[in-house]
């Protein structure tokens, strides 16, 4: 039930985000989600692709440095409160959210957020426990 | 004021007897009391009796830095540690520091030396000197204090930093001698500025300035943002510390004392003495000195030398300011910084070979700064900003701790760093020196 992401290294530079992406569309690859996180002088960029390994294999090839990490899209009841109703329950369960970010969705009546969790797997547990929809791999394709 | 007169002004030929004998029995005394440095000559095939004049120092073998780091900590001295008055230390490289020691002796011979510094620059006896050089282990701030009692001066010991209260030390005492780096007394200036003090108004009217290379773009920096004379001393703690040269007020080169330290200027690469005027690497013996006498010793500072009587009438050879270093050391706030310290702090914690690159600035009226570039390798990389800056912090910690000089670390993206026939450019100076 677990997604990939993928982060890259990337320091403030001009055109630095443009290069990942134009490499990522003459792959035809697609971006599902992503954001920036950043410091002084770097960001990650964090993104959820629909062929993560290839993705990386590309990216490292072109000397970029990137990672995989295990993330976890929640779908979330896109009403006032919905959120604040998956994290009411995380913060009972004593699960932490290292970050989090929104799909870049079409058009739905579902919102649906990646979440970054040290542990994974209880959250989903707990996720499910209290009846919200963890969404997989192939769910995604179907996006 | 000419201190030592006698010695300062002396003849060539009979400056030439003088070095002689003092050569002879140098090469004595160390064969005789330095096991480490009577195997070296032995080794070398010399023995004392194939030393008569000043000029068969060109058969003996050179000393190097790491013939020092080697024998750490007292492997080289000629004395027992018992006879040493005074031990001073400067931050190694990757491992052991260079340790000097002093006898009672050695000291005087120090306070000598920085005397006729003083003098050089035009202190007169009850001078008042503010000492902004540090005290401690490095050389700078003792050796100018030992000069200054010598010679009569009232000092200050006031050691380097809080700026504001040297600026109301000077203010309220009024000093006319100020000893400092030339970064230094730039920064001070603008903290006086800042709180509304016109540098003009010091009472600073003789700078003596040192522990770091400087131009005489910087002379003219300081001598018109200062209402005073800036000139330039020269040392390093394995000769002395502070007191091998200095500038008089002709600013034409630094006088060197050669009746105690006996230069030569050689081509690196052949070890062959260059020509008069031409650049080449300085090399020095210590034709007196008993803790830890040294003989050629390669100091890997790039200086001319030029041997025709200076109008204040002083004989001793004249140096050029330092243009630069046979090595990868580069020198940051008055401290000797050697790339591979880095590499070491980096090894240490990525556990494999870091690239990286030290980025030395000196921005006007402000201290040296030294960045430290480190490329971003899979093995460190984190999805987590907060563990990169961890990390980033971790290695500024590390570095800082082993130079002792504050650094700012950049991570940056695999490949950034220029490499030339595979070999990465490890320093990058941008201080217009």
């Amino acid at each position: 039930m677990k997604l990939i992401q993928i982060s890259i290294f990337l320091e403030n530079k001009k055109g630095r985000l443009l290069e990942v992406c134009s490499l990522l569309g003459e792959n035809k690859i697609n971006l599902r989600a992503l954001t920036v996180a950043e410091s002084d002088n770097f960001g990650v960029l964090r993104l959820v692709v629909d062929k993560p390994q290839e993705a990386t294999t590309i990216l490292k090839a072109k000397g970029f440095v990137a990672n995989l990490t295990e993330i976890v899209a929640v779908e979330v009841p896109d009403k006032p409160g919905g959120l604040a109703e998956v994290l009411r329950i995380l913060s009972k369960h004593n699960i932490n959210v290292e970050y989090m970010y929104g799909f870049l969705e079409r058009a739905s009546t579902r919102a649906l957020l990646v979440f970054r969790f040290d542990n994974p797997d209880t959250a989903i547990e707990v996720l499910k426990a209290n009846k919200i929809r963890v969404v997989g791999q192939k769910d995604m394709r179907a996006l | 004021m000419i201190w030592n007169e006698k010695m300062e002004c002396m003849k060539p030929e009979e400056l030439k007897n003088i070095q002689s004998e003092r050569l002879r029995s140098l090469v004595a005394y160390i064969h005789k009391n330095s096991p480490a440095y009577a195997a070296k000559l032995d080794a070398f095939g010399i023995s004392p009796k194939d030393i008569k004049t000043i000029d068969d120092i060109k058969k003996l073998p050179f000393t190097v830095k790491d013939d020092l780091r080697d024998s750490y900590p007292f492997g080289l001295f000629s004395r027992q540690i018992k006879d040493i008055s005074e031990i001073h230390v400067s931050s190694g490289t990757t491992g052991n520091p260079t340790v000097v020691g002093y006898t009672k002796d050695d000291l005087k011979l120090w306070a000598e030396v920085m005397a006729r510094v003083l003098c050089c620059a035009g202190a007169v006896p009850g001078d008042m000197i503010q000492v902004a050089y540090g005290y401690g282990l490095f050389t700078g701030g003792l050796g100018f204090h030992y000069g200054a009692l010598e010679m009569g001066l009232s000092v200050i010991p006031a050691s380097s930093g809080q700026t504001k209260r040297q600026l109301k030390i000077m203010q309220d005492f009024k000093p006319r001698i100020l000893g400092c780096t030339p970064s230094y007394a730039l920064y001070m200036a603008e903290e006086a500025k800042s709180i509304g003090i016109k540098p003009r108004d010091a009472s600073w009217k003789i700078g003596i300035f040192g522990a770091e290379p400087w131009s005489e773009g910087m002379r003219k920096a300081l001598e018109s943002t200062y209402d005073m004379i800036a000139t330039d001393v020269y040392g390093l703690s394995e000769i002395i510390g502070p007191g091998v040269a200095q500038e008089c007020q002709h600013k034409n080169g630094l006088h060197l004392f050669s009746d105690v330290f006996y230069p030569e200027v050689i081509d690196p690469k052949t070890g062959t003495e260059v020509k008069e005027g031409s650049k080449g690497e300085l090399v020095i013996t210590t034709l007196t000195k008993q803790g830890l006498p040294l003989i050629r010793y390669r100091t890997r500072d790039i200086v001319a030398i030029k041997y025709e009587k200076c109008k204040c009438g002083r004989t001793s050879p004249r140096i050029s300011k330092i243009s630069g270093r046979t090595d990868d050391m580069i020198i940051v706030r008055g401290i000797n910084v050697f790339p591979s310290q880095i590499e070491h702090v980096l090894l240490g914690i990525e556990g494999t070979q870091p690239h990286y690159q030290l980025v030395v600035d000196r921005k006007v009226g402000d201290l040296d700064e030294l960045e430290v570039l480190v490329e971003v390798e899979e093995k460190i990389f984190s999805d987590e900003i907060k563990k990169l800056r961890g990390l980033e912090e971790k290695i500024k910690k590390e570095i800082e701790s082993i130079l002792g000089v504050l650094v700012k670390v950049r991570l940056v993206e695999p490949r950034t760093i220029e490499r030339s026939e595979g070999k990465a450019k490890r320093v990058i100076d941008k201080r217009v020196l």
